[in-house]
């Protein structure tokens, strides 16, 4: 069964011209269980709010996202973020960790907003990402590779069904890329979670058996700047 | 607990704005609890302080001068009246106790009050409560004997067997020192009345005093009065107030002295509005801490609500943040009001001999904290609702 179903999906935004300027239109996209998903695309092809909009943070113009069946369209907004909450882990490029919080409330807090936060689960995800030793420590006091490793703690603790990772390895050297992105990769096969990345990096999508071409999916004829 | 844990967090985050904010909640809250408290206290300490009598007669003149002078022993005497007008209404019928006094001599600023031995014997200052002594025994109505209140015999470090010359007049100047020689026989109890503050004499002792005019040896600064029943006062206002013109019948003593506060309503009401607008500015302060650190926190609320917080999570943290700096700073004002109560009591204490207790429960101790945190969560919806309003995907940067 799909963890993820896109029809007809239909996003503009103003333009500054006053003109309305659609940046994603999707006629079908799917993604299994347990799977997972590259999508390649140059910056500002749409691909964040391709994420945003699978998200529930951004409404969709037109067409249908179901996510384990369930119509993100047909819910109020508080239902999308119960559903966000409950369901989709989200990795950012900018890691977005809280900075006034420890690892450990950042992992803890990912889980908070769906369920009753487990510390004991955001411990050992942490152990996972081999920062047993740093739960403590402020997000500032890691490096970024640790940090996108707590982020990648972040978007499991709810158990997601599916992860979206948004140019997770783009702040990052090409060394802690490739780790960090086993580990995302393992840890959603380990937890059943499905993977839909997103990146511009040959590197990256090198290790995804086939991935895609954004402009294959979305025919907006979106090329470069914003958003 | 989730929302515990993003208050505290941005508390901490935040903690210069916290402790300022919440420094100035404590001021302004020490400030209204203490106007209220003290004012309220001090008016009905003093209007209960009738120190057993019902009424003060003395020589024509102002009984709220009478009653200042001869019951909280502040203020100079309007006058005097003669021997005969204390016989008459000693033995009045309607007068239950009549106690002469005479003022006029001081020691070292501590008034000497010239009285006779049945103020202690026979009046209770308070019900169920009559002067006692700790040290020593009662004067001697025919020598140059003290009896000194608590107060007085602390701060003039007196003890029985002491001796002293009294000064002429109710302010101390060393050049109005008179020959007369005072030994100490007995310090009171504490009363917490203004009779601490008083060195008692036997009533001959200070209309004998050398350098007092010999013509007045008999007359009387005014008689305390305890009187039989309400009607007696009715009576005896009548008499000396209404058809008399040569005396003045101060009754009864608590209305006099709680007019006396009635005519400085209109400070303790300023104090009150003071205590407002400044209650007022420091909540603004709440305000204008959070809602100025709203910009820099757009991110994060970005993320929480990327992670799932629903925008009444975020909205409810903001005004927790308010009520929690609020409730902190409600909880120094009392150490405050601590402060400032005990300074102002010290004064009292010193000053008047009325003993105020900033344990002493008043409503205000329960309603400023109410009213402040009440007016926090007020203040706090506004930076709340543009938390409320934050964009998620606009705050999410960069986007790809």
């Amino acid at each position: 069964m799909p963890v993820l179903e896109i029809r007809q999906l239909k996003k503009a935004f103003p333009a500054a011209d006053r003109t309305v300027r659609p940046i994603i239109d999707i006629p079908e996209f799917a993604l299994e269980s347990e799977t997972e998903a590259a999508l390649r695309g140059a910056s500002g092809c749409g691909k964040t709010t391709f994420l945003n909009l699978i998200a529930g943070l951004v409404p969709a113009d037109h067409g249908s996202i179901r996510l384990e069946g369930q119509n993100l369209a047909a819910l109020s907004e508080a239902g999308r973020d119960r559903l966000r909450a409950a369901r989709i882990g989200y990795i950012f490029q900018t890691f977005n960790l809280l900075q006034g919080f420890t690892c450990l409330e950042n992992v803890v807090l990912g889980m908070s907003f769906g369920r009753k936060p487990d510390w004991n689960r955001a411990r050992s995800l942490l152990q996972r990402m081999d920062l047993g030793n740093r739960i403590d420590y402020l997000p500032r006091q890691l490096s970024t590779g640790q940090q996108q490793r707590v982020a990648t703690a972040r978007a499991l603790a709810s158990r997601p069904r599916l992860v979206l990772a948004d140019e997770p390895t783009g702040n990052l050297d090409a060394a802690n890329a490739r780790a960090v992105l086993s580990l995302i990769r393992e840890c959603c096969r380990e937890n059943g979670a499905a993977l839909l990345l997103t990146s511009h990096d040959p590197a990256v999508l090198a290790q995804f058996d086939t991935p895609q071409e954004f402009s294959e999916i979305n025919r907006s004829p979106t090329e470069g700047g914003d958003p | 607990m989730t929302l515990w844990l993003l208050v505290r967090r941005s508390l901490w985050q935040h903690r210069l704005s916290t402790v300022v904010t919440a420094a100035s909640v404590a001021l302004a809250g020490g400030l209204w609890l203490s106007v209220w408290t003290i004012k309220d206290q001090a008016s009905d300490t003093f209007a209960g302080l009738d120190s057993g009598f019902d009424a003060v007669l003395g020589a024509r003149g102002s009984s709220l001068q009478l009653v200042l002078n001869s019951v909280f022993h502040l203020e100079a005497s309007p006058g005097n009246l003669p021997q005969e007008d204390y016989r008459d209404i000693r033995d009045d019928a309607r007068v239950a106790a009549a106690i002469p006094i005479a003022v006029g001599d001081n020691y070292r600023g501590y008034r000497l009050v010239g009285v006779t031995t049945n103020l202690f014997t026979d009046i209770e200052y308070r019900p169920g409560q009559k002067y006692r002594t700790r040290y020593g025994r009662w004067f001697d109505p025919r020598r140059k004997e003290a009896v000194v209140g608590s107060f007085a015999a602390r701060r003039l470090k007196f003890k029985p067997s002491d001796t002293f010359h009294p000064y002429h007049g109710l302010v101390f100047d060393e050049k109005t020192r008179h020959q007369d020689t005072y030994v100490v026989v007995g310090v009171l109890e504490p009363t917490n009345t203004p009779a601490d503050r008083v060195i008692w004499i036997p009533l001959a002792g200070l209309q004998r005093m050398d350098g007092h005019d010999p013509a007045a040896v008999n007359d009387l600064s005014a008689v305390l009065l305890k009187l039989r029943s309400a009607q007696a006062g009715f009576h005896l206002d009548l008499r000396y107030n209404k058809q008399g013109n040569r005396l003045t019948l101060a009754w009864p003593i608590d209305r006099i002295v709680a007019q006396l506060f009635e005519k400085f309503s209109w400070f303790s009401r300023v104090l009150e509005l003071i205590a407002y607008l400044v209650a007022l500015v420091a909540v603004g302060s709440v305000l204008t801490g959070i809602y100025n650190s709203m910009n820099g926190r757009r991110r994060d609320i970005a993320i929480l609500r990327a992670l799932g917080a629903r925008r009444r999570t975020i909205f409810a943290a903001v005004v927790l943040e308010s009520v929690a700096i609020a409730a902190l700073g409600m909880a120094a004002a009392f150490l405050i009001y601590w402060l400032v109560f005990s300074a102002v009591a010290a004064v009292l204490r010193s000053e008047v001999g009325v003993a105020l207790s900033a344990a002493h429960w008043h409503p205000v101790m329960l309603w400023a904290p109410i009213s402040v945190i009440l007016m926090s969560t007020l203040a706090g919806s506004i930076p709340a609702i543009k938390a409320y309003r934050t964009n998620v995907a606009e705050n999410l940067a960069p986007i790809s």
